[in-house]
């Protein structure tokens, strides 16, 4: 199959490393990504912080640089969810392309680590991806997956929300990060990049805690005593 | 009336909200009290099959009341008057205030008893009232607890969240006349309550109360309360004045079985409400004398006209967006600087106000967007949509305007959005080396980008970009 991914520009600048996990999963699988030059930023960030008029200006060059791609996939749930609401491209978020297009939950990859997962407010509310993530976690050979306590409270990142009550922000990341650190894990997975700066920059001040990652490097990831 | 009405932030919200983070006290009272409602709810929410379905029923059944709110008031004046009400309009907080105080004084009393009730809350009734030397008695238990302490309701529907057990104590120790407990026990202090209320509730002639619904089909108003005080105050007294909202009409008798379902489940956990009481009109014989409704619009109509905004005047004032709401549930409710805090809060306040009253357009940004609340909200108002449509619609600062323009104007250009990328790579660069011992993260940042780095690294741009890595190993 032909996919057209869609890799967001907090990925393109900050973690291309996710970009290319995503890459290596599906071409591993046997199918043909394309990267389409002309994309950038969905948009959300511009929509989310009030500024509806940049917001169009970006959905608009962002669905004009997938013009004609039947299948689109994206690394970030909240990118997805707003592409979903603003755009008419057929964008799907990962764990959709592969379980439900796909239709693999092996994707033959081998993390021997002991991971927790934070399903992301977009990923858990708006897209509703259910246990699709943890799915594909669970068919990764020599993953230990531990349960995260309170999974579904937000880590307090929301965007500029960060920055403009970063006092809040900060309170709330504290939580997660203590619930992380509470699983004894390796690694904290997520579905965002951006919910994942944030929780990685809180745990990186904690000693010991879990290191932030993408569930896509997991998924990339195959040799012995891989880490991404 | 020059006073600043109580759903206006008089402190912007991030500044009230630092606040509140630092009282250890109050985030410990506020996360054991909503983790407690927040399960009791889903337990019995999962219990109903057809929640979905009562929701959406109820959503359109309130977006029909939105559409035709003149004509439903009117219906509603028409069938209450006949059975024998007085209907009032007021257009806004100082024309009710006023209606209200010359009900009271035209009955020669001094003192009245109240039904816990939002849109006195909304108005600052008992501030008015104070003023015209009435005083007014809340007789819900955590509305007199915040009585007593001088201080403002902090939820919808627990007004004394923010308290615990031994603060409530002594609390009444200092301020309830003839209090003598040295328990705190739950039940000691309510039986206290009870027993200072009663001789209040027995000398009183006049009562106030709001209403949770409105029938227009049938001019009856209906009071959901759990304690029975309410029930008290509404039979006892020979004069009752009730302020209501005009979205709390329903168009039919019948469409109360949905409400009644959804809500109780919603706010306080139960399966049914414990005293629901549904009046119309006087009957002579049987409860007060004279009934005065007070049909409150205060912004109401003008939230109507906005295609986006006027789904939260579905809102039944149930108060479960509060309880799932991580920004709530660490803040309070004093921080949001209304009656009405939370997520509802922060789409009612500003809308009801105006978004350039006091600091209510910092409220739009009092949420990470997580969807808690629209998930658990009965009527399924969507927040979070509310939430960036008022940002989308209110003041902005200059120079994040700017940057975001910029930013816009870089991104949608491919050869401009490129070159940005390697202009931040070659900046990030020094960074990258100063920082290699500390996994190429940032500890501190410049203003104003400190306000990430005061709670977490940041990171730095990558050495090689995505699309830089794309074109050399693919576009070849």
């Amino acid at each position: 199959m032909r996919i057209a991914l869609f890799v967001t520009c907090l990925n393109d600048a900050f973690f291309p490393r996710v970009g290319i996990a995503t890459v290596t999963v599906l071409e591993r699988l046997g199918h043909t990504v394309t990267f389409p030059a002309g994309q950038s930023c969905c948009g959300q960030l511009h929509a989310n912080t009030g500024y509806p008029d940049p917001a169009r200006v970006l959905e608009r060059s962002t669905e004009a640089a997938f013009a004609g791609h039947d299948v689109v996939v994206s690394p970030s749930g909240s990118c997805v969810a707003h592409l979903r609401a603003h755009t008419r491209l057929p964008v799907h978020e990962l764990s959709e392309l592969l379980v439900d297009v796909l239709a693999v939950t092996d994707v033959g990859a081998r993390f021997p680590h002991r991971v927790t997962y934070h399903p992301t407010c977009h990923g858990l509310r708006m897209l509703r991806l259910g246990d699709r993530p943890r799915r594909l976690l669970g068919a990764v050979r020599d993953l230990e997956l531990l349960d995260l306590p309170e999974p579904e409270q937000c880590c307090g990142f929301g965007g500029t929300f960060a920055l403009k009550n970063a006092a809040v922000s900060g309170a709330m990341l504290d939580d997660k990060c203590a619930h992380a650190v509470a699983t004894g894990a390796d690694y904290l997975a997520a579905a965002d990049s951006s919910c994942l700066a944030h929780i990685g920059g809180g745990l990186a001040r904690r000693p010991g805690a879990p290191r932030p990652v993408h569930y896509a490097e997991i998924l990339a990831a195959t040799g012995p005593g891989t880490g991404p | 009336m020059s006073r600043q009405l109580p759903i206006v932030a008089v402190t912007p919200f991030p500044r009230a909200a630092a606040g509140a983070l630092r009282d250890a006290q109050l985030r410990a009272n506020l996360g054991r009290a909503t983790r407690t409602i927040r399960d009791k709810r889903a337990a019995v929410v999962a219990e109903v099959p057809d929640w979905d379905r009562l929701r959406d029923r109820a959503a359109r059944v309130k977006d029909d009341v939105i559409d035709r709110l003149p004509e439903l008031v009117a219906q509603f004046a028409r069938a209450a008057t006949a059975a024998g009400a007085t209907v009032h309009h007021a257009v806004d907080a100082a024309a009710a205030n006023t209606v209200v105080t010359e009900l009271v004084r035209a009955q020669g009393v001094d003192r009245v008893v109240k039904v816990k009730s939002m849109a006195t809350q909304e108005i600052g009734l008992n501030e008015a009232l104070a003023a015209a030397g009435v005083t007014a008695v809340e007789t819900d238990l955590a509305e007199l607890i915040v009585q007593l302490a001088d201080d403002t309701p902090s939820h919808i529907l627990v007004p004394a969240i923010h308290y615990n057990r031994g603060q409530i104590r002594e609390l009444f120790a200092r301020r309830m006349p003839g209090f003598h407990a040295d328990s705190d026990d739950p039940a000691v202090l309510a039986g206290a309550a009870r027993e200072y209320l009663r001789r209040t509730f027995l000398a009183a002639r006049v009562a106030i109360c709001g209403a949770n619904f409105a029938v227009a089909e049938t001019g009856s108003l209906v009071v959901v309360e759990s304690e029975g005080n309410g029930r008290m105050c509404l039979t006892l007294p020979d004069t009752l004045i009730a302020v209501v909202g005009v979205e709390k009409l329903l168009p039919r008798f019948a469409d109360l079985g949905d409400f009644l379902r959804l809500l109780p489940r919603s706010s306080t956990g139960e399966r049914m409400n414990p005293y629901t009481s549904i009046f119309t009109g006087v009957t002579p014989g049987d409860g007060p004398r004279r009934l005065h409704v007070v049909l409150l619009d205060n912004g109401r109509r003008r939230m109507a006209a906005d295609p986006v905004g006027r789904a939260a005047l579905r809102c039944i004032r149930c108060s479960a967006c509060l309880n799932v709401c991580p920004v709530y549930e660490r803040v309070g409710g004093h921080a949001y600087g209304s009656v009405y805090p939370g997520p509802i809060g922060a789409i009612l306040s500003p809308q009801l106000t105006g978004q350039d009253a006091g600091h209510n357009a910092t409220l739009p940004y009092a949420s990470t967007l997580c969807g808690a609340c629209y998930d658990v909200c009965p009527v399924k108002i969507d927040i979070p949509a509310i939430l960036v449509h008022l940002r989308q619609t209110g003041p902005k600062p200059a120079a994040e305007r700017a940057a975001m323009a910029w930013l816009a104007w870089t991104m949608r250009d491919r050869r401009r959005w490129r070159a940005a990328l390697r202009t931040a790579r070659a900046g990030g660069r020094p960074l990258r080396v100063l920082t290699r011992r500390h996994g190429g993260r940032l500890r501190r940042a410049p203003w104003p980008l400190s306000a990430w780095t005061a709670h977490r690294d940041a990171p730095l741009p990558a050495a090689e970009s995505f699309r830089d890595w794309w074109h050399r190993t693919h576009d070849s």
